[in-house]
């Protein structure tokens, strides 16, 4: 991992053919073509959406939805994550091989390099887990800690290498909260440089473990977005200089910047 | 396809809304082909005032079917600031820029004005008149009255084309365009976003940190068509027309309505892009349909 965190992305919305659709119990992984755009970050995301939108739930979707890319592959074939849990995932969801994925990207400020010679860690919790793939991928391995719900979720370990697993309920790996896993590991050696992304809670207690242990945390957070680019000035989040634009100064922020990963404002997807 | 606004030549009749597209922030995303490939044929800023704000707590945005609440609450860098490190930079873009100014007085408005006045990068000035008037309590935009009075304040102090940008959300808005006209405004622009409020679905309290907001969107394309012909009808000068633009077809309409230009919104959300799609979709509209308000052809 190198600078720069951040890839232009071309200018202007481009369909992407969908050239396979995977699923992973509960959660459903895009492989489309990207030729025309470059290799992204990780941590960078896409702004995604498919013809067909609107006329779901409530008319819905109209915006498009904000994804963290999973993995970058051969030839640019770019992956995304998903879980349908709303009027946008459900349409992506359903998208099939042959169909045109649009979209926007790659966007924001991705992951930098760890400090100091630490050992990378990678904290992932439910569909979060899509940019530590990447990372893990960048890094050239990472330990994995993971966390989800319930076995259907916890496929999606299957995603990254050497993945240690939590569930909620016990059915796969440790029951309990992967931030157990994360303050087992700590204990064991601070000395490490913690890469985090999942839901609120779970980034919280990863920011302030962190701090505790005086461990570095880069934090890839969420928040409902309209644009993707900086124009909406929708997805803020406050940070000890102010509000902060998600997407152009995020979406990966250093715990140290946050008094709180508890931020709120994500869309229903 | 050129078109002219107030004496500002543009290269074609579509420009961006005030507050839907941060070109420096773009430039950061997009690189250099933000600038080569502009989407507008000018570009319209983000309200600036006289101090520094830092916009509503969020959550800021709701989704809605065919459109978008936002509660965004005018962040920016305040005069100063915007003086010393925005403007340098928008005036390296290859568009016309029309700055759009927001006083909480009227004093404030003329502080703006002044300033901006002063300045050659800036091809004309939009009052952002959708709030209110902390010495009355009338929100500007909504009162004739306040609208002339401003106007009264403010139109001495430069030469500057003005555009008065409306509020959809006035009794009367022909008769704030008319006060707009006859206190000597350039062009008017409309409609800004309809109020509008969402609940969070799990605890039934205003989902918004602002509680409040305005809708966008297509969502609101038939007000917007139904406020522009009434204000075509009720005034001479020119009028830039937006509201849930997504393509060339809803730009025509406009047009048709009796607008000079048309702002694309909500559109650059989901697409960037999408001005430079839509001029060209209006061009090839309007040479193929030969339709036009007046009899003639459609200049674009």
């Amino acid at each position: 991992m190198s600078a720069p965190d951040r890839v232009l992305a071309p200018f202007g919305r481009r369909a992407a053919r969908m050239l396979e659709r995977r699923v992973y119990g509960a959660y459903v992984v895009l492989r489309c073509a990207d030729p025309d755009g470059p290799r992204p970050r990780a941590g960078q995301f896409y702004m995604l959406a498919a013809a067909g939108w609107g006329g779901g739930d409530g008319e819905r979707p109209f915006l498009p939805r904000a994804f963290s890319v999973l993995r970058a592959g051969a030839g640019n074939a770019l992956e995304f994550l998903l879980e349908d849990v709303g009027p946008g995932t459900h349409r992506l969801c359903a998208l099939e091989p042959g169909e045109d994925l649009l979209l926007v990207g790659p966007l924001g400020l991705g992951f930098g390099p760890p400090a100091d010679g630490r050992r990378p860690l990678l904290v992932g919790g439910g569909v979060g887990i899509a940019p530590l793939a990447i990372c893990q991928d960048e890094l050239g391995g990472a330990s994995a800690l993971l966390g989800f719900r319930d076995a259907a979720r916890a496929e999606g370990a299957r995603l990254l290498a050497d993945a240690h697993v939590a569930t909620d309920d016990g059915s796969v790996g440790q029951r309990g909260l992967v931030t157990d896993l994360l303050r087992e590991q700590l204990d064991d050696d601070a000395h490490a440089a913690v890469y985090a992304c999942g839901p609120p809670a779970m980034l919280e207690s990863v920011r302030v473990l962190c701090h505790e242990r005086g461990a570095p945390a880069q934090l890839a957070l969420e928040s409902g977005m309209a644009c993707g680019f900086g124009a909406c000035f929708g997805c803020v989040v406050p940070t000890r200089r102010g509000y902060v634009r998600l997407c152009v100064d995020g979406p990966v922020l250093d715990a140290a910047e946050l008094e709180t990963a508890l931020v709120t404002g994500a869309l229903v997807h | 396809m050129s078109t002219e606004l107030c004496g500002i030549e543009l290269a074609k009749p579509i420009i961006n809304a005030s507050g839907t597209f941060d070109a420096i922030a773009a430039r950061r995303v997009f690189g250099e082909a933000l600038t080569s490939r502009f989407p507008f044929a000018a570009f319209v800023s983000k309200t600036v005032t006289l101090a520094p704000r830092e916009g509503n707590p969020p959550p800021r945005l709701w989704e809605t079917p065919g459109g978008l609440i936002n509660s965004i609450g005018l962040p920016n860098k305040g005069l100063r600031r915007y003086l010393a490190e925005d403007l340098p930079e928008l005036a390296a873009l290859p568009v016309p820029l029309i700055v759009n100014v927001m006083g909480f007085t009227r004093e404030e408005v003329a502080e703006l004005v002044s300033a901006f006045s002063e300045r050659d990068e800036v091809a004309a000035l939009e009052l952002n008149v959708s709030c209110p008037n902390v010495e009355t309590g009338l929100v500007m935009g909504a009162d004739p009255g306040e609208v002339a009075a401003l106007l009264h304040h403010v139109r001495p102090l430069t030469e500057k084309p003005l555009i008065v940008k409306l509020t959809p959300n006035a009794t009367d808005v022909v008769a704030v365009a008319r006060a707009a006209q006859h206190g000597g405004a350039n062009a008017v622009s409309l409609i800004n976003t309809i109020r509008g409020m969402a609940l969070d679905p799990r605890t039934g309290r205003p989902w918004l940190g602002g509680t409040t907001g305005g809708l966008s969107g297509p969502a609101i394309r038939a007000v917007a068509l139904g406020q522009v012909h009434s204000v075509a009808g009720g005034v001479d000068i020119p009028i830039v027309a937006m509201g849930g633009v997504q393509r060339g077809r809803d730009a025509l309409d406009l047009i048709l309505a009796g607008a000079t230009v048309v702002a694309v919104g909500t559109e650059s959300f989901r697409d960037p892009a999408a001005g430079a799609r839509i001029s060209e979709e209006l061009a090839a509209l309007a040479a193929k349909s030969g339709l036009s308000r007046d009899g003639t052809s459609l200049n674009c």
